[in-house]
C-alpha cells in the first residue's frame, strides 16, 4: 500500500516538466566585503609609501599564500567535489562561495602583485643583474598564464553563474557548462601555482 | 541555451590580454634599467588593435543584449580599473617616467577595458536563456 502511495504520483510526475530550480538569496558581489576591501587596499598604499620592508613582506606573503592556497584548494580539491554533486547541492554550493571569490581572488592578486614588485625593487631581486634574475622572469610568465585563463575563462565563468543564479528561472544547462569551464580553469590555474611554488620557494633560498 | 553565432569575443579577448601582459612582462622584466621600447609598443599596439576588431566584431552581433552588457561591463569597468591604478600606482611611486611610463599605462588601460569586456560578454551571451 504504502508501495503504490509513493509510485503512484511519481508516475504521475515522470511526464511533467522538469521542477525549476530553487533560487537562493544572494548578492553577486557581497556589499558586506567592500569595506573590507577598501581597507586591505588603502593599507597597501600605505605599505608601499612608507616603503618598509615588514609591511611589504607582509601583504606580499599573505596575498601570495591566499592567492596559491585558494588556487590549489579550489584546483584539486573543490573542484572535482563539485563535479560529482547533484545540480542542486553545486547550486547551493556555487551561491555560498562563489560571491566571496567575486572579492577575494582580485584582490589578493592586486595585493600579491603590488607589493611584491615594490618588494623586489627594495631587496634588488626584480633588477637584471640579480643572480636569480631568469627565475624571476620566468615567474612573471607563469603568472601571465595565469593571469590569461583566471581573466578570460575562470572570473567570467563566475560572473556568468552567479548572474544566471539570480534569474527568476535559472538555467540548468547554462549553470551546468559555465561550472564545468570554472572547474577545469581552475584545475589549470592550480597547476600553475605550483610552478609558483618551485619558483618561489627557489628565490626565497637564495 | 542560445545557438546563436557569436564572434569568438572570449578567445580575441584573451589573445589581446596575452598581448598586453607580455608587453608587461617585456618592460618587467628590463625595468627599472632602461628598456628598449619597441616589442612593447608592438605587443600594446598588437592588443589594441585585436580588442578594436574584438568590439567591432561584437558590435554587429544584431540583437545582443547591450544593456545587460554595459550593466555588468561598467561595475567591472570601476573593479579593474582599481587594480590597474594600484598596479599603476607603484610604478609612479618608483619615479617610472617617460616611455615606460607610457606604455605601462597605455598597457593598464588595455586590460582594464579587456577583463570587463569579457566578463560581460559571458554574462551577456546567456542573456536570452
Amino acid at each position: 500500500m504504502a508501495q503504490a502511495a509513493v509510485t503512484s504520483p511519481a508516475a504521475a510526475l515522470a511526464d511533467a516538466p522538469p521542477a525549476p530550480m530553487e533560487r537562493l538569496e544572494f548578492e553577486i558581489v557581497p556589499r558586506a566585503g567592500l569595506p573590507i576591501v577598501a581597507a586591505v587596499l588603502v593599507l597597501l598604499i600605505v605599505a608601499i609609501a612608507v616603503d618598509k620592508l615588514w609591511p611589504l613582506e607582509f601583504f606580499h606573503v599573505v596575498g601570495g599564500a591566499t592567492w596559491t592556497v585558494i588556487d590549489l584548494f579550489l584546483g584539486f580539491v573543490i573542484g572535482p567535489i563539485l563535479g560529482r554533486l547533484s545540480i542542486p547541492a553545486r547550486v547551493e554550493f556555487t551561491t555560498r562561495l562563489m560571491p566571496k571569490m567575486v572579492l577575494i581572488m582580485p584582490t589578493a592578486v592586486t595585493v600579491t602583485l603590488v607589493a611584491g614588485w615594490q618588494l623586489g625593487l627594495k631587496l634588488g631581486t626584480v633588477q637584471s643583474s640579480y643572480h636569480l634574475h631568469a627565475w624571476l622572469v620566468a615567474s612573471y610568465i607563469v603568472v601571465g598564464a595565469m593571469a590569461v585563463i583566471a581573466l578570460g575563462l575562470l572570473e567570467p565563468a563566475n560572473i556568468a553563474v552567479l548572474v544566471e543564479l539570480k534569474k527568476p528561472r535559472p538555467n540548468p544547462a547554462v549553470i551546468e557548462r559555465l561550472m564545468k569551464r570554472f572547474i577545469y580553469t581552475a584545475g589549470a590555474t592550480g597547476l600553475m601555482q605550483i610552478a609558483t611554488l618551485l619558483i618561489m620557494t627557489r628565490v626565497a633560498s637564495g | 541555451m542560445s545557438d546563436r553565432r557569436l564572434p569568438p569575443v572570449t578567445q580575441l579577448g584573451m589573445l589581446s590580454l596575452a598581448l598586453v601582459i607580455a608587453g608587461g612582462i617585456y618592460l618587467a622584466a628590463h625595468l627599472p634599467r632602461h628598456v628598449p621600447l619597441g616589442p612593447a609598443v608592438a605587443l600594446v599596439g598588437a592588443s589594441a588593435l585585436v580588442l578594436a576588431g574584438n568590439m567591432l566584431a561584437l558590435a554587429r552581433v544584431r540583437g545582443f543584449p547591450w544593456e545587460r552588457f554595459f550593466e555588468i561591463a561598467r561595475w567591472a569597468l570601476v573593479g579593474y580599473a582599481i587594480v590597474a591604478g594600484m598596479i599603476e600606482y607603484v610604478f609612479l611611486r618608483n619615479q617610472l617616467s617617460g616611455g615606460p611610463l607610457v606604455v605601462m599605462t597605455i598597457s593598464l588601460i588595455l586590460f582594464a577595458f579587456n577583463v570587463p569586456i569579457l566578463i560581460a560578454f559571458t554574462v551577456a551571451r546567456y542573456q536570452e536563456t
